[in-house]
């Protein structure tokens, strides 16, 4: 843990939690991503931020090893992505999966717990403790024994958060968590993403949100297909580089560098592109 | 009905006939619930059919008739044909219901014109092959049974074991490959396994309607449960069940042929099914939604009643004509929801057709309007 805050203080001091070199990604003839480089420190919370098409989830799915680049590679914690997969908790975009499947919370975040039974050994009573434990983390006790399409979307999403904390991994990788949740909701997720920085996990999430960008995250990547910026936030998040990242479309201020941490604002509200 | 258990047991073909119809539904309706959740019942259409062209090829490789050997080719080629579709898939622009569609057509009517090849020839030996298409469960054996029944003790067997891995698979593949699971392999054993259970009902219900064993009783299962450990099971036993009343009702009836007697009556549990399971039944949702209106229509009268009377001193003392409250826009469910009301103590009648709250009624009504506020303000 002390190793963790070390290199978030000085970041390339100690292994990187996730390194990523030369990466290109591409379906069919068209890349996605084009030779992005990527270290982030470990014990960070970082934001992925770029426009629509910008690679984003492609980026987070290769670091998890679910596609397979056409140059580069990933580390995690200094070794290759297929090899240290269970180091690595995912969450996903709530509409990758049928919530209609007849399955429960509790059965739902056991499954976070899988990876480390192995083959054929059933989750017994310490899977199922562990489960409870991550269900209780995200304030779903009650609805442990619920059939999941019965949940609301903020639900949902917390079921997804529990079985990725049921995997007790030390990098999470998340798919716009924010996504349809209240905001309460976001706030209890944005409380635990600082509940496992503080526990030196490192936290990289697909965020939409410009304008919460300085207020949840410590570190941002910004992307459009190549890698436009990748830093802490005070220094990396610009108004040049968001230009940069997302063209002369959005109408977006971001704070000017020196001018202190105010929030950014934008004409549109919120800063969606 | 005495009669018919007493064939059940000794006479030899209902028996090996409702043994082996069994038999097939348990293990389509188990295999056939995993693959309706991947949403791969098509996929099960399309095996059955490419079984077509392995039994034809099967035959003409080895010259005998023998269930295993055209088992065998059969799901040879109902493997064949899933390959083919994931190929299609990955390799080319074509969406997969159209690789599904492709890989069918072509694969049944390969099938078909070895069919009427064999069929030409002069030899007796082809006789009966055609049976596959519709199935002929008359001329099983006891040995085709036991075959069948090794193959589906087979899949079922391993399908308990994988249960862990192919549940995750089912709900959440990219999930399972970041717990290092080999999802490829995974994907083709469950595959694999649909096919044997496939195989398993080729010669009694043919290669037509076997595809309805595989999504029938899944999706009639699916009905009476919330949890996959009981769907499953379910499914197979309710695959099992269509399979012997169909040979049962195929035996008390002389030339009505055993295969799609079965598929009627798994198309009749799912009837039932869809119709009157409890929560997801069409008629259970229908009342539901029945009460829930009346139960709001009711409410919006005592709201109406209370808004009324509030303006008055004592507002349970005040009573208002039923002509009032309809021109409040409660329209022709007034005089039924406030019988419902009264049945709960919430107003009583002052006149004729003149109703006040109660003070019951005044009070519920006020902790309605607050509920109401509180949500309001928590949205």
């Amino acid at each position: 843990m002390n190793r963790a805050i070390a290199a978030a203080e000085r970041p390339g001091a100690a292994t990187p939690a996730i390194e990523v070199s030369d990466l290109t990604v591409a379906y069919r003839e068209r890349p996605v991503l084009w030779d992005v480089d990527l270290s982030v420190p470990s014990g960070i919370l970082m934001a992925i931020v770029g426009p629509n098409g910008a690679g984003k989830t492609t980026l987070m799915k290769a670091i998890l090893g679910l596609i397979r680049p056409a140059a580069g590679r990933v580390l995690v914690h200094g070794r290759p992505g297929g090899e240290q997969r269970r180091l690595v908790a995912y969450v996903p975009q709530r509409g990758s999966v049928d919530w209609d499947f007849p399955t429960t919370v509790l059965d739902v975040v056991t499954m976070g717990t899988y990876g480390a039974l192995g083959w054929v050994r059933r989750p017994g009573r310490r899977e199922r403790e562990r489960a409870l434990a991550a269900i209780a983390k995200v304030g779903m006790q009650d609805f442990v024994g619920r059939q999941i399409s019965q949940l609301s979307g903020g639900q949902q999403q917390r079921v997804f958060l529990a079985r990725a904390l049921a995997q007790d991994a030390q990098v999470f990788c998340m798919d716009e968590p924010f996504q349809g949740v209240d905001a309460r909701t976001e706030r209890a997720i944005v409380a635990l993403l600082q509940d496992l920085r503080a526990a030196g996990r490192t936290v990289v999430v697909v965020h939409h949100d410009l304008q919460t960008v300085p207020e949840y995250f410590d570190w941002v990547t910004l992307l459009n297909v190549r890698r436009i910026a990748s830093g802490p936030v005070a220094d990396v998040f610009t108004e040049r580089n968001l230009r940069l990242a997302y063209g002369g479309r959005v109408a977006f201020l971001a704070r000017d560098p020196g001018s202190g941490p105010d929030p950014a604002t934008s004409e549109g509200g919120r800063g969606r592109a | 009905m005495g009669a018919i258990l007493h064939d059940l047991v000794f006479d030899y073909t209902l028996r090996t006939v409702a043994l082996g119809s069994a038999v097939l539904g348990l293990a389509s309706g188990a295999l056939g619930a995993l693959a309706m959740l991947r949403r791969q019942s098509l996929l099960g259409d399309v095996i059955s059919h490419a079984a077509l062209p392995g039994v034809a090829l099967a035959f003409l490789l080895t010259g005998s008739k023998a269930p295993l050997a055209l088992v065998a080719g059969a799901g040879v080629a109902g493997w064949v044909a899933t390959l083919a579709v994931g190929g299609i898939v990955r390799a080319s622009r074509v969406k997969s219901d159209a690789a599904l569609g492709l890989a069918l057509s072509v694969f049944f009517g390969a099938g078909l014109v070895l069919l009427t090849f064999i069929q030409r020839r002069p030899d007796a030996a082809q006789a009966g092959l055609d049976k596959f298409l519709f199935g002929q469960a008359a001329t099983l054996l006891a040995a085709d049974v036991a075959t069948m029944a090794a193959l589906a003790a087979v899949a079922l067997a391993a399908l308990a074991v994988l249960w862990k891995e192919f549940k995750l698979l089912a709900f959440d593949p990219d999930f399972a490959a970041i717990l290092g699971y080999p999802t490829r392999r995974l994907d083709v054993l469950l595959t694999t396994l649909l096919v044997v259970a496939i195989a398993t009902g080729l010669q009694t219900v043919g290669v037509v309607l076997m595809s309805a064993m595989i999504v029938a009783p899944a999706a009639a299962a699916r009905q009476w449960t919330d949890r996959l450990g009981r769907m499953v099971p379910l499914a197979g036993l309710l695959g099992a069940l269509a399979g012997v009343a169909g040979a049962v009702l195929s035996s008390t009836t002389a030339r009505l042929s055993t295969g799609p007697v079965i598929v009627l009556c798994a198309t009749a549990i799912v009837l039932v099914s869809l119709g009157f399971a409890p929560r997801r039944g069409l008629a259970w949702q229908a009342l539901r939604q029945e009460r829930a209106r009346r139960r709001l229509r009711s409410e919006t009268v005592l709201i109406d009643l209370y808004r009324l009377a509030a303006q008055h001193e004592r507002p349970a003392d005040v009573a208002h004509a039923r002509a009032v409250l309809r021109a409040m826009g409660t329209g022709a469910g007034s005089r039924r929801a406030l019988a419902d009301l009264e049945a709960r103590g919430l107003v009583r009648r002052a006149g004729r057709d003149d109703w006040s709250l109660t003070p019951a009624g005044v009070a519920a009504a006020r902790a309605h309007l607050a509920g109401r506020d509180d949500a309001e303000v928590a949205s």
